[in-house]
């Protein structure tokens, strides 16, 4: 069984059409890189898979549950699948450790003492065991991402969903976002990646999708689509990005 | 004319009759409004359209009538309307109650709206149910944005159980002025009550800073 599945689904802001009857498999353990132009739909279609956009038409089923079965079954979607933002969004009036806490204190009911030793080998994990007690605020945007990926791991997801996670950060600083996130692919973990860090689409992704005016245009293997597509607006799209 | 301290020392056991009063009537308010101001902010804030209007008539009603004629409302019309007979005091905590939850109801609207929508997507992310979101997320750092205008609202409110002399509630102005009516000092008296109304207005202010030095705004 798919892990997400896509059955036509479309999503409407007002009368503008962002995904258009988009049909789409993700297996356990893919490693999806979702790539296009601005508007389109990328973004949106990534925000459906947790229901953190409601769709309009079709059906999307995560993990079994449908994202239109109502509250219940939404928040057990959202914690199967982490949710990595681009603007990090951590919760500042906490410290890097309770934000990596919070998620299974609060959601799962892990008593304290245990949420914090799972937070702090997390923590180590993406290289921050040094910045625990550092509150958001006193992070760079590098570190604040990776706590983040961090408070995402922390309730265990069966997959990741980045939006766009390099987009807001200095091109030095992207590095060591990027090999957390490598390293976490090897791992095994089913991810989900917006993004327009073509050189991690290639290491990584075992799968490259191109969109356009809120369709699939593209979906194949992410090296040979680089190396050489036929799609003349991917073509063109990738000389921008590089 | 010369200043006799010794008359605001006479006066000073019937003004701290009145002191006491005037803090009860604002500590009860101000309480009660947070509360009615929470909810209603709420209400505006994450309501339907129906919710929205109802907590919208009522700030809107409040905010557009003086608290004076509110609290004639309470206390003279609401017994001929619905046979509610409230005694004074009841009538001035009620009257600072509603009328302070009003203008809470705003400043909570506008902090609740200031925090970042990515942080409730952050925590609604995880899995959270709202209501956890609100209350774990949102709720903490709209509060260190309130305390600002929270503080000046404790303060108007404070100040204006003066007004509740109308009704013949013995706060401070009204034992000021019940002073006054025999003594004719008025410059000691109405000096040694403001001096009252500082040094209340005064601790406020200052508990005020000691809370936001705690509570970095972030």
């Amino acid at each position: 069984m798919s892990i997400v599945e896509f059955k036509k689904v479309t999503k409407k802001f007002g009368d503008l059409v962002i995904l258009d009857e988009v049909d789409l498999k993700i297996e356990i353990g893919e490693k999806v890189v979702l790539i296009g132009p601005s508007g389109s739909g990328k973004s949106t279609l990534l925000r459906c898979i947790n229901a953190l956009e409601e769709i309009n038409g079709g059906d999307l089923v995560v993990d079994g549950f449908s994202v239109k079965d109502g509250a219940k079954n939404i928040r057990i979607i959202r914690q199967e699948a982490g949710m990595v933002f681009q603007q990090f969004n951590l919760f500042p009036q906490m410290t890097a450790l309770d934000n990596v806490a919070f998620g299974p204190r609060r959601v799962r009911g892990t008593p304290e003492r245990e949420a914090n030793e799972q937070a702090r080998a997390l923590l180590g994990k993406v290289g921050l065991g040094d910045k625990e007690k550092s509150y958001p605020s006193e992070l760079s945007g590098g570190q604040q991402q990776r706590v983040a990926i961090a408070r995402a791991l922390a309730i265990k997801p069966k997959l990741m969903l980045f939006d766009e996670p390099t987009s807001s950060l200095d091109p030095e600083l992207r590095h060591e976002v990027l090999q957390v996130m490598q390293e976490l692919a090897e791992d095994g973990m089913t991810m989900v990646v917006v993004t327009h860090e073509m050189s991690f689409a290639r290491k990584v992704g075992t799968r490259l999708i191109f969109m356009e005016n809120g369709k699939i245009s593209v979906d194949g293997n992410p090296t040979e689509l680089l190396q050489n597509t036929e799609n003349p607006r991917l073509k063109e799209f990738l000389q921008h990005v590089h | 004319m010369e200043f006799e301290w010794s008359v605001i020392w006479d006066a000073l056991p019937q003004l701290m009759v009145g002191v006491k009063l005037t803090i009860l009537i604002s500590l009860a308010g101000i309480i009660g409004g947070f509360v009615l101001g929470v909810i209603a902010g709420l209400m505006r804030a994450y309501g339907n359209s129906f919710i929205n209007a109802i907590a919208f008539l009522y700030i809107e009603i409040i905010r557009g009538t003086p608290i004076v004629v509110q609290v004639m409302f309470i206390y003279f019309a609401l017994p001929m309307l619905a046979e509610i007979r409230l005694d004074p005091i009841t009538a001035a905590i009620a009257s600072i109650i509603i009328n302070a939850g009003a203008y809470i109801a705003e400043i909570v609207r506008g902090a609740i709206l200031s925090v970042h929508r990515g942080l409730k997507e952050a925590g609604l992310a995880l899995g959270l149910p709202f209501w956890k979101v609100l209350l774990y997320i949102v709720g903490p750092l709209a509060f260190r944005r309130m305390i600002p205008s929270l503080g000046n609202q404790c303060i108007i409110s404070l100040k204006d159980t003066s007004l509740f002399i109308v009704i013949g509630v013995g706060e401070l102005t009204r034992q000021g002025q019940e002073i006054m009516a025999s003594s004719f000092r008025a410059v000691e008296i109405w000096s040694g009550v403001a001096i009252l109304y500082l040094i209340l207005t005064g601790t406020l202010t200052l508990m005020l800073r000691i809370t936001e030095k705690r509570m970095r705004i972030l």
